[in-house]
């Protein structure tokens, strides 16, 4: 008998099974990863409630109503000022480097004002909402100070490090990417730290308070 | 010459398709790798609010998320229009929260714990009352990294003043 092939298997439709499978995943697909801006909660810690003397003029008040209007006091003044002008303010009050002797600011390029902040580690700002104000603009008002700080640390990272040609929020991206090696994120950490020191993040949340 | 005869007819010859299934198998490859199944089923509307200082949230699975917003239409006339809270897949209360970190905690590597972030994503139009209720809780349960989920994009855009 003569040999017969194997009759061939019709693969026109595989085509269409895949296209069907390919629309199912292109539907549940969620490529885009999250991101946001990071931040850490104070521990809830009833034991070291020793009151701290800060002086007047070393904190950035901000206080938003229930109608989301800002108020800032600084420096012995009380002013209503928009989000958007926001950014500068805080970068001239963390800027200032009012701070004579032993807390003189040699980095500071502010104005030096004797009435606003003394230097970067004595700088706090802090922040008051209602109850009733809106979440957007509360972000905003996160984002405008976490860009004033950005600001001041590219400076200083820029300037401490000048041969790594990178800003601090770059370095900080460098390093957290999981395709830096291991080595050069030693490397990283020990400035991305030592910048950390040299301009801390103290921003304080008091709680939000009922209004009637 | 018949052998330089013209072939009868002049049509082209029909596209051969064989390949069509291997380039959309590739395609179903790179859609098939790069999917992440959507976790929860949202019930809440969810737009969160931009902003342009943000960090990426890297591995998915050391991240807890706690979803807020006004309820979306279809539950609008059981749950009402008040800004609520989801976890899972259905509506919580604020004290709800710690038993479902302990949860999420329980379901991790016991040397993960730490790392773990949660991620608040709440919608802009919330008002503060509530987020600042979750951050309390967050905090007596010592969940301290946490992450406002956002939108990249400029954050005074979207602000009506």
């Amino acid at each position: 008998m003569a040999k017969r092939s194997a009759p061939e298997v019709n693969a026109g439709s595989m085509a269409d099974i895949a296209f069907l499978l390919l629309i199912f995943f292109l539907v549940t697909t969620t490529i885009e990863t999250d991101s946001g801006l990071s931040r850490k909660l104070p521990p809830l810690d009833d034991s070291q409630q020793q009151d701290v003397i800060i002086k007047e003029k070393n904190i950035f008040q901000l206080q938003v109503n229930k109608n989301n209007d800002l108020l800032l006091k600084t420096g012995g003044e009380e002013k209503v000022i928009e989000i958007k002008d926001l950014r500068k303010a805080a970068v001239d009050f963390l800027d200032n480097g009012g701070g004579t002797g032993a807390d003189a600011c040699k980095n500071c390029q502010g104005r030096r004002s004797p009435k606003s902040s003394d230097n970067f580690d004595k700088a706090i700002v802090s922040l008051q909402n209602d109850r009733g104000a809106q979440y957007d603009v509360y972000i905003a008002i996160q984002n405008e100070i976490l860009a004033a700080y950005n600001q001041i640390r590219n400076r200083e990272f820029r300037k401490a490090y000048p041969n790594l040609d990178m800003s601090f929020v770059e370095a900080d991206k460098k390093y957290s990417d999981p395709r830096t090696s291991s080595s050069e994120k030693e490397k990283l950490k020990e400035k991305l730290e030592a910048i950390k020191i040299l301009v801390p993040q103290k921003f304080s949340e008091a709680e939000p308070k009922k209004s009637n | 010459m018949s052998k330089f005869k013209k072939k009868n007819g002049g049509e082209l010859p029909a596209i051969s398709t064989a390949s069509l299934p291997d380039i959309v198998f590739m395609l179903l490859f790179f859609f098939m790798v790069a999917t992440v199944m959507r976790q929860n089923t949202l019930m809440i509307d969810n737009k969160l609010p931009a902003a342009d200082q943000v960090e990426k949230l890297d591995k998915k699975d050391l991240v807890m998320y706690i979803y807020a917003g006004k309820p979306s239409q279809r539950f609008e006339s059981q749950y009402g229009t008040e800004s609520r809270i989801q976890l899972n897949d259905k509506f919580a209360d604020v004290s709800e929260i710690a038993a479902f970190i302990a949860s999420e905690r329980a379901s991790k590597r016991e040397e993960l714990v730490p790392f773990l972030t949660t991620a608040l994503k709440v919608d802009s139009k919330s008002n503060m009352g509530l987020v600042s209720d979750i951050k309390q809780e967050l905090r007596k349960v010592n969940a301290l990294k946490i992450n406002y989920t956002t939108r990249k994009g400029d954050a005074l855009a979207g602000l009506k003043k």
